[in-house]
């Protein structure tokens, strides 16, 4: 190129400042997640903290292939799960002959497993994205899971295999054997494997993943093998979901089938797509929220299954895009200066909202404890007050807040609608919004 | 010397349907051909058989003297040939700017790279700012390639057409429900843009096939019935009797 030392004049429009702000991001995120265990420092928020780290890293891989390229994985816990076993295997190996491998350097053997797996499998599953994609991923996910109870030297069966992360050498005097060492690990993994996740975007290769997932056709005119650019996006989404089945394992000190299996793949979906696959940090987003909510749900009711899939139908159809493109829906109002147009709706709209929803988690809970709750009593305790599952009063109050809830959410909900159009005519009119 | 494009004796069939026959075509080097044709004739086909999207029943394409005949699209494309699309076909949600970059990729040798930051290319941040100053879309960089109206995706698939440098550019009906003004300037810009290259069009506008092409061929059928200069093809008699009254002028 003859004219490299004058670009063209659009090209000189370099930000400083978005340099720094992207730095900001990170070094924010290093600090919360040094800090957070010295606000919340019970047993049990280490606990969750180290889970809901993992499930980031894990929502994080899933949607290089989902929110990236356009594949939809219903096996991708095959990855996790494989890297888990190896995990542990190869801790078990280091204990054993005492190899010079700190415990940190752990997670990357089980990366290590999770691309292998997916570069052995991938590339007869990526020849096709779409229906025939999703299909053999589900076939791949319950062959793996199926075989593992079968070979059982490998997967130890039932009961799985355990390890003892304490036996591993320890690292400037830290043994791993307490939860909070093993958190700032966790933490550590979640950092790196985020930046290289985002670092991944900004490549040639990231680039041309959005393409394939945009229009795989035409990739193929401008010089690029679809098919490749899957392979290769399954690999990168196979070895991290293997790094975070190696935490796993290192945090619980056991790989066993269910890492494997349909359910965990399920999770890593609906976490992606509850917190929004179409932006990066969308899955992040989700894995907190759907990690928190397990964690809560399962100790207050017993139906926990049937609030997430009612969570999940309503992403599905009131919020496509995620929590993430909810967010993202209102930064033209930020910018435009009219978010205050819409804020006061959401907040007349909250109210019969909140009606509604306490009215049907009454009616569920009712209904699942008179139809039979295994063991529980028959009180249900919702926002401190005790409803008795039995008494006409209860279903008198749980009728009167789901349709008087609904009838009233629905005539806010036209007003929130309404705020929206002048708020967004407000954003067009300024320039903001398309 | 050896023409751009030459198609021999190229047959395509699907099922027991013939829809290409004897398929006979040369394009010379730096050449602006154009190729015309009833509804059917089988245009389309014979650029989706050129450029890789469906293979020939029997037959020989070579571009630039090499047998691609066969190749996978992103194969030829490699080669130096790029095709358009007749119905828009970008990166709907990536920005005008991303979807020109992808076509640049390539050809600047970046491949599948995941080791380098695609923002620090000097080579493909130049190369992308020029084809949008090209394209007249600058103004337009950062908006999602599915926002733009009709005609602006119709100069973007132009754009990314372009983006790769190809040496043999087809454009299968650039101008196709564009108004007068927005077709004046596609053939503008078509012609600037595809100076020094090899150009084949497909085109149903008159207007713009005999102001653009070095020479026209006539598809009908699945065959070509006549290949010259635009005077000869407005003097054939077997094209005027394909168009059955058609006006060609």
């Amino acid at each position: 190129m003859s004219n490299a030392a004058s670009p063209a004049p659009a090209v000189t429009k370099e930000e400083p400042g978005g340099a720094l702000s992207f730095y900001g991001v990170w070094l924010i995120a290093a600090a919360a997640l040094v800090v957070l265990p010295l606000i919340f420092s019970s047993g049990g928020s280490l606990t969750s903290f180290s889970l809901i780290g993992i499930a980031i890293i894990f929502a994080l891989s899933y949607n290089i292939l989902l929110g990236q390229t356009g594949l939809l994985s219903f096996g991708h816990a095959v990855q996790y799960g494989l890297g888990g076993f190896l995990a542990v295997h190869m801790m078990n190996a280091v204990a054993s002959h005492n190899w010079p491998i700190p415990l940190p350097a752990i997670p990357l053997i089980g990366g290590i497993g999770g691309l292998a797996f997916a570069l052995l499998v991938g590339w007869v599953m990526t020849k096709r994205a779409g229906t025939v994609f999703a299909m053999i991923s589900l076939g791949i996910g319950e062959l793996v899971a199926s075989s593992s109870l079968i070979l059982r030297s490998v997967f130890g069966g039932e009961s799985g295999i355990t390890t003892d992360r304490t036996a591993l050498m320890p690292l400037f005097g830290w043994t791993f054997g307490p939860q909070l060492q093993v958190y700032y690990l966790i933490a550590f993994w979640v950092l790196i494997s985020a930046i290289a996740m985002y670092a991944l975007t900004r490549t040639p290769l990231g680039r041309i993943c959005n393409a394939v997932r945009d229009n795989p056709e035409r990739v193929e005119f401008i010089g690029y093998d679809p098919h490749v650019v899957r392979y290769l996006a399954y690999g990168f989404a196979g070895f991290f979901a293997g790094i975070a089945g190696g935490l796993t394992a290192i945090n619980f000190e056991i790989a066993n089938s269910a890492y494997l299996g349909a359910t965990q793949s399920g999770f890593v979906l609906f976490a992606a797509f509850i917190g929004g696959t179409a932006y990066f940090f969308g899955p992040i987003l989700g894995a907190i929220l759907v990690t928190y909510l397990q964690l809560g749900l399962t100790n207050v009711t017993s139906v926990s299954l049937l609030y997430f899939g009612i969570i999940f139908i309503g992403i599905v159809m009131f919020a496509p895009g995620g929590i993430a493109g909810l967010l993202m829906k209102h930064r033209p109002l930020i910018r435009a200066g009219s978010l205050g147009m819409v804020i006061p709706s959401y907040l007349v709209a909250a109210i019969p909202t909140l009606a509604f929803a306490l009215g049907a988690i009454l009616t569920i809970e009712t209904v699942a404890r008179y139809s039979g709750g295994e063991g529980e009593g028959s009180t249900i305790n919702l926002l401190g007050i005790p409803f008795v599952a039995t008494a006409p009063a209860t279903w008198a109050a749980a009728a009167f807040l789901l349709v008087g809830g609904y009838l009233v959410a629905r005539l806010t909900w036209l007003r929130v609608a309404e705020a929206w159009d002048r708020a967004a005519t407000v954003a067009r009119d300024r320039g903001y919004l398309a | 010397m050896t023409a751009a494009i030459e198609v021999k004796a190229v047959d395509k069939s699907f099922g027991n349907v013939g829809i290409i026959r004897d398929l006979n075509l040369s394009v010379a080097k730096g050449e602006r051909h154009a190729i015309i044709g009833p509804n059917g004739a089988g245009k389309s086909t014979t650029f989706n058989l050129i450029s890789g999207h469906i293979k020939p029943t029997s037959g020989e394409i070579r571009l630039n003297g090499d047998v691609i005949s066969g190749l996978r699209p992103f194969e030829i494309n490699r080669r130096g040939l790029s095709r358009s699309f007749q119905v828009t076909n970008v990166f709907a949600r990536m920005t005008v700017w991303e979807n020109v970059r992808c076509g640049v990729l390539w050809a600047t040798g970046h491949r599948y790279a995941f080791w380098k930051n695609v923002d620090n290319l000097p080579e493909v941040k130049q190369r992308t700012a020029r084809i949008l100053d090209d394209i007249h879309l600058s103004h337009r960089r950062d908006v999602p390639a599915g926002l733009l109206t009709y005609a602006e995706q119709r100069e973007l698939e132009i754009g990314i057409t372009i983006a790769g440098g190809a040496s043999v550019i087809m454009l299968d009906e650039p101008t196709a429900g564009m108004s007068h003004a927005e077709t004046d300037r596609a053939v503008a810009l078509i012609r600037r843009l595809t100076e020094g290259r090899t150009l084949v069009i497909v085109e149903h506008d008159m207007s713009v096939v005999f102001g653009l092409a070095d020479r026209i061929s006539v598809l009908v059928y699945g065959n070509i019935i006549a290949s010259g200069t635009p005077d000869e093809i407005r003097g054939n008699p077997k094209v005027k009797e394909a168009y059955l009254g058609e006006e060609i002028d």
